[in-house]
């Protein structure tokens, strides 16, 4: 499975709709294969982004604040999205691998 | 907390004080994290003062701001005031344009000790705006219809009270769209409207989350919530699904209609509220009302104000002008240039019943611009299940007579027919489809394939992917 975090610097990116950088992870049985993949997308609209994650395979989508236009699209896709996530991408990729994250979870750092 | 965070301010009476404006308001701190928000922020977010101290003010407001020149550092430097309109995206998957002022909070030395960020909700004022532009005048709600009509005529005067309000009438109807108008156009439109799903949650959580708890209420509740209720305070509560509402929380509904104040659960302490409710339902709450899963009381006193939204076949020239209104719409949304339909085309369009009254038919016409390659839309672009459903022939005598029946006595569901189908998006119209041909050609995947006008392993792979093996 393909997992995206919309990110700014060491944190998910509080805005969908504004983000300049993804990180897209591959991960198999909850565990990361390979390095993390990070695209720069300047001044991407929404619509980019959700056209990215459909044509990268994307099934997971980890970020911040997303209208709702945006996430019923993906979810229409079957992608399946973790909004209102605060805190650092990182612990938010372990949470989810382990099967523990949530929409709306506030990490520490 | 530090000592000098302290020193910031007396946060628990000026965050009280604040919780009185009905603006949104954070206290932020020299590194832009919080250190409070008000009430008003908190139900304009969606998140609590304590949940969110000590973050970064954008990560839980989520606003454009940092993309407009980073306007809290230019007062962080230069210790003046400034203004700038942006939006901000809530929990509640909401964009609301704002108006963000902030303010430098100084010591007695002129010292700077942190901010105010003050929201103000301008939605209102950009509706006015394409208002003056003749955009529309009940907000995306169209009709022309007398049945309509008569509705446009009444908001107003909903409006201008303070009374409960029921809205009913079938699914896709537009029950939310009119609740929000209502509030949009009533004195409290520059407070929270706050919308409950009663049929989302099972009975105990409802609670928690209508009414909010007191830390330690149970296990988990780490710390006080304040519920919708109080979120809503000042603004308009809207219960939908009312009718799914169980009966413990009909009487303690009924508590605060009648009261304006309740205890949080966990609670000893009465809490008051101002806050109007307005409720929808799709169902019969008369028949409920018979069969005991409905308080008498609280329908009467939901009931003082009701509007009852035709079903779509009922709404003479509107499904035409509809149809018109969601073409222009999906043109400019999918960048298409459909000039519009040919006369096939509208003819099924108009005598097709629409269960899922206005929604399906806006479904309908975003299947049919998406699917519709050409200048203008014809029968073939239209979904097949409307051909399907129109086998089986307009409504019997039988079935308006009891449909006409049942506008005169407001009852929205009446016994015998079956309750309307929810199209919440094109898996559901396709696994219809699916269900409908199957169904027709008595579970035989090859006529059913030919009837969809699809290939045997399309069918078997979206039968597969739908779950209906």
């Amino acid at each position: 499975m393909k997992i995206l975090i919309t990110i700014s610097k060491n944190h998910v990116e509080p805005r969908f709709d504004l983000v300049n950088e993804v990180v897209i992870a591959r991960a198999r049985n909850g565990q990361i294969i390979g390095e993390p993949r990070i695209i720069l997308l300047p001044g991407a609209s929404p619509e980019e982004i959700c056209s990215l994650v459909i044509k990268k395979d994307v099934s997971v989508v980890i970020c911040g604040g997303i209208e709702e236009v945006h996430y019923q699209y993906l979810m229409w896709k079957k992608v399946k999205v973790f909004d209102s996530v605060i805190g650092p991408y990182e612990q938010a990729l372990k949470l989810v691998l382990s099967d523990k994250l949530n929409a709306g979870t506030i990490l520490p750092g | 907390m530090t000592k000098s965070k302290s020193e910031v301010i007396r946060k628990a009476d000026l965050l009280r004080v604040l919780d009185g404006i009905p603006h949104g308001i954070a206290i932020i701190d020299k590194q832009q994290r919080l250190l409070g928000l008000n009430r008003f922020l908190g139900a304009l977010t969606g998140y609590n003062s304590e949940e969110v101290r000590g973050i970064y003010y954008d990560y839980v407001l989520r606003s454009n701001l940092r993309h407009k020149g980073n306007p809290l550092q230019s007062v962080i430097e230069t210790g003046e005031s400034t203004s700038i309109e942006g939006n901000i995206i809530n929990r509640r998957r909401q964009n609301i344009p704002i108006r963000f002022t902030i303010s430098p909070i100084k010591n007695s030395s002129g010292k700077l000790l942190g901010m105010v960020l003050t929201l103000e909700d301008i939605s209102i004022l950009e509706d006015l705006g394409r208002k003056i532009h003749g955009l529309s005048g009940l907000e995306g709600i169209i009709g022309h219809s007398p049945k309509m009509q008569e509705i446009f005529d009444l908001v107003p005067v909903i409006s201008q009270t303070d009374a409960s309000a029921l809205i009913t009438g079938e699914t896709g109807t537009g029950k939310d769209l009119l609740a929000y108008t209502i509030h949009q156009t009533s004195k409290r439109s520059r407070y929270p409207f706050i919308k409950v799903n009663c049929s989302a949650l099972p009975e105990s959580l409802l609670e928690s989350e209508l009414f909010g708890y007191t830390r330690g209420a149970f296990t988990g509740a780490d710390t006080d919530k304040p519920g919708m209720f109080r979120l809503a305070h000042g603004g308009t509560i809207y219960l939908t699904e009312i009718g799914d509402l169980p009966l413990p929380l009909q009487a303690k509904l009924l508590t605060v209609l009648d009261d304006k104040e309740f205890f949080p659960l966990g609670s000893s302490k009465k809490v008051k509220v101002d806050a109007r409710v307005i409720a929808s339902t799709h169902r019969d709450l008369k028949e409920f009302i018979r069969q005991g899963r409905f308080r008498e009381d609280l329908f009467f006193r939901l009931n003082v104000l009701r509007v009852h939204l035709p079903p779509l076949r009922k709404r003479d020239g509107d499904v035409r002008l509809l149809i018109d209104h969601l073409l222009n719409v999906f043109n400019s949304n999918l960048k298409k240039s459909i000039k519009g339909l040919d006369q096939k085309a509208i003819n099924i369009l108009l005598n097709y019943s629409y269960p899922g009254n206005v929604r399906e038919l806006r479904n309908i016409m975003e299947y049919t611009a998406t699917v519709c390659q050409e200048g203008t839309i014809r029968s073939e672009h239209l979904p097949k299940y409307m051909f399907l459903s129109n086998e089986k022939g307009p409504l019997s005598n039988d079935q308006d007579q009891e449909s006409e029946k049942d506008m005169d006595t407001l009852d929205i569901n009446p016994e015998g027919l079956p309750e309307a189908p929810v199209f919440m998006n094109w898996i559901s119209v396709e696994k219809r489809m699916i269900i409908d041909a199957l169904m027709k050609t008595g579970g035989k995947r090859g006529r059913a394939a030919e009837l969809l006008g699809w290939g045997r392993s399309t069918l078997w792979r979206k039968i597969k992917q739908h779950g209906l093996e």
